[in-house]
């Protein structure tokens, strides 16, 4: 973590008179050495990309929706949404947070490696998919397929989860309040422990939902696919 | 007839039958190996290195040199330029090459540290590229390496944004010859501490590499990936994507719809350190009949020149990488001959000064020099495909980048002593009409005359 002095000053892009790329080119160049501790965005309109490869620890408030991969691969950064994220929202992070007030499109925090997304709303399919590291707290439901192949971290989803949940997931553990379709091949439900409920309590705190830990069951792998199994026929 | 009698007793026979030992063209001994063993073990092969099978290839073409219609450059006096720009569509920073001749991508996981090292240490020697793979971004590659491409792969094994900006280009890799449209396999043999560590997962299990990316689907989300990726690196990268040759005239219009600057194509004769056989052999068209589809495409998207193409898999020569460049390639990419050159299925190993004899160690794998296909187990017995402490000490990195420099150095002569021949002072000036084929199957893939016609099969309602 890079700590920078801890600057007063609040700087305003608008996106509708400034382009992405400006915006951009100052979250990547601009920072370093100033005193800036914060970046408001205006009329984010949709747009993709938006407060991309940010590697400075700035807060970031985007006043709108997001396209695609807003924040993606976020380090150190604080980006709160007050709107709805396109596709692939924190892509990739690294470490800091990235909060939506509103909704996720699809493969929300995808192969993110660290760092906390809260996702207030619903997230679509592909939620957490190929994580590796990242914690996901989805206050609303998630979509068919999330968690494909996560390796790490933590998907937390206060609502109910689709078809073919944590799918050949390797290390990444999930935790459901509500129902879930159906599970995906090699993952299991299995009890809540200690450290389970510990955990579960210390993502709600940090995404601020109240709910009561005991309500979450805990989603892993059952490891059989560790290792290549010809036998199995596709029935895991 | 009496049927416990030997039949050499039976009156009626006079001399023992002969048997033919001429086997069945549909039941050889390869389909017999196959089928018996499928019986036996319930178990696809997985293998490495690429194809057994011959496919039409660019030994099928030859060169029409300058006579009296055409006049040739003096050998030893008169120039051939190589130096190769790649990215000058978008990128802030296109890569310039002394050569056209790059290293492939190949992951670290697949190969040893050591390895990666080698790979650098000889690019940069040569002034041309090499390339991450699967495993993400080794300090001895980056440091080794003066211009170095990294792969975004669907399993993002390793994958960050420091290691993003610390690239020199950027390559979305969306499948590979040796196995378009299937994901990866590295055994758990292969998977120590470091790559695991790097790969995110436990040791010693097999990593499953995934066939798509996890945040993108199709070629309208390719083209905002591919943005963001720009957007991270503030557009100063050139952004290439590989596609494994399949339907590779859409593919490549759909690259280039999609933003690219270069676009690789590799074709089924690529190679792979495991995948299953049935890929290996039977999925994916020829690195020629890919390169002509592709070249095709960009000419009717009028990007010829504009965006780059790369072809690879199976080019082993000055003379492959010739004819690539003529049929319209702006680069070739080698990544299993660099392999060979490193001392791939060499019966020796070069280690502390002398030549160690490797013969009991292909012994061991059931196999002989020359003939392995090993790389998936991690047990190289010249210590290149493995992650064992001790084998991978077998290589090591300044001997390997000086057989993989001379190897690169002989296929550029041979490429401008070619290119001179056909009259050009510059390798990027030969063209298609400097081909002819020699067999049907390459004029008609190829779409240059067979030798001695004008004849272009499919052209001209022909």
């Amino acid at each position: 973590m890079q700590h920078q002095p801890v600057g007063t000053e609040v700087k305003e892009f608008d996106l509708e008179r400034q382009s992405v790329r400006d915006l951009n080119q100052f979250l990547h160049h601009g920072l370093e050495g100033s005193a800036i501790r914060s970046i408001e965005i205006a009329n984010p309109g949709g747009r993709h990309a938006i407060a991309a490869g940010v590697n400075h620890p700035v807060d970031i408030e985007v006043r709108g929706h997001g396209g695609y991969y807003l924040a993606g691969m976020n380090k150190h950064a604080n980006v709160t949404v007050y709107g709805n994220v396109g596709w692939g929202v924190a892509e990739n992070m690294m470490s800091g947070s990235v909060r939506v007030k509103g909704f996720a499109s699809e493969s929300a925090g995808a192969s993110g490696h660290g760092g906390t997304l809260i996702i207030e709303g619903d997230a679509s399919l592909r939620c957490g998919i190929s994580m590796k590291g990242i914690d996901i707290v989805v206050g609303g439901d998630i979509g068919n397929y999330s968690a494909f192949m996560a390796q790490a971290g933590h998907l937390l989803v206060c609502g109910d989860a689709g078809h073919a949940l944590g799918d050949s997931i390797y290390e990444a553990v999930i935790y459901v309040r509500g129902r879930i379709k159906s599970l995906g091949a090699d993952a299991r439900e299995e009890a809540m422990t200690d450290a389970d409920y510990a955990k579960v309590a210390q993502l709600l705190g940090k995404a601020g939902f109240d709910h009561n830990p005991r309500e979450f069951k805990r989603v892993a792998s059952a490891r059989q696919l560790y290792h290549w199994n010809a036998d199995a026929n596709q029935e895991y | 007839m009496d049927m416990n009698k030997p039949v050499d007793e039976h009156p009626m026979v006079e001399h023992p039958r002969h048997v033919s030992l001429e086997e069945s063209w549909g039941y050889d001994r390869k389909i017999l190996d196959y089928i018996q063993n499928a019986a036996a073990h319930g178990l696809y092969e997985i293998r490495g290195l690429g194809a057994k099978r011959s496919v039409p290839h660019f030994d099928d073409l030859v060169f029409l040199a300058g006579s009296a219609s055409r006049y040739p450059l003096e050998g030893y006096r008169e120039k051939c330029h190589t130096k190769t720009v790649l990215g000058t569509r978008f990128a802030k920073k296109p890569i310039e090459l002394e050569i056209p001749i790059t290293f492939a991508g190949m992951s670290f996981g697949s190969l040893s540290a050591r390895v990666k090292e080698a790979l650098g240490r000889a690019a940069t020697e040569l002034g041309t590229s090499t390339t991450t793979g699967d495993g993400g971004m080794t300090s001895e590659e980056r440091q080794s390496s003066k211009t170095l491409v990294y792969q975004c792969l669907p399993s993002r094994y390793g994958f960050n944004p420091d290691d993003l900006r610390r690239a020199d280009a950027i390559e979305v890799v969306i499948g590979q010859g040796a196995k378009p449209g299937g994901g990866g396999m590295l055994l758990g043999q292969k998977i120590n501490p470091r790559v695991a560590s790097m790969r995110t997962l436990p040791e010693g299990i097999d990593q499953r590499s995934a066939c798509r990316h996890p945040d993108w689907t199709g070629p309208d989300d390719l083209a905002i990936k591919i943005e963001e990726l720009r957007e991270i690196t503030d557009w100063e990268k050139p952004i290439y994507v590989k596609v494994g040759a399949t339907r590779t005239y859409n593919d490549v219009k759909l690259a280039v719809h999609s933003g690219a600057d270069v676009i690789v194509v590799d074709g089924m004769q690529g190679g792979t350190a495991a995948t299953q056989t049935v890929f290996i052999e039977h999925v994916g068209i020829p690195t020629l009949a890919a390169l002509r589809q592709a070249v095709e495409a960009l000419e009717e998207m009028d990007m010829r020149g504009k965006v780059q193409l790369i072809i690879s898999g199976g080019i082993r020569t000055g003379a492959d990488v010739a004819k690539a460049l003529a049929m319209g390639a702006d680069a070739v990419s080698i990544g299993q001959g660099t392999l060979m050159a490193l001392g791939c299925n060499n019966d020796t190993y070069f280690q502390n000064g002398h030549h160690w004899d490797a013969s009991a160690d292909y012994a061991a794998l059931n196999t002989k020099a020359g003939f392995c296909h090993h790389c998936h187990t991690g047990k190289c017995p010249v210590g290149i495909t493995t992650q064992d402490e001790k084998l991978e000490l077998r290589l090591e990195p300044e001997v390997g980048a000086r057989h993989l420099k001379n190897y690169f150095k002989t296929m550029n002569m041979e490429l401008t002593t070619v290119a001179r021949a056909c009259g050009k002072s510059n390798v990027h000036h030969l063209e298609r009409e400097d081909l002819v084929a020699l067999t049907i199957e390459a004029a008609a893939m190829a779409k240059v005359p067979l030798a001695g016609t004008q004849w272009i099969p499919g052209v001209n309602g022909f």
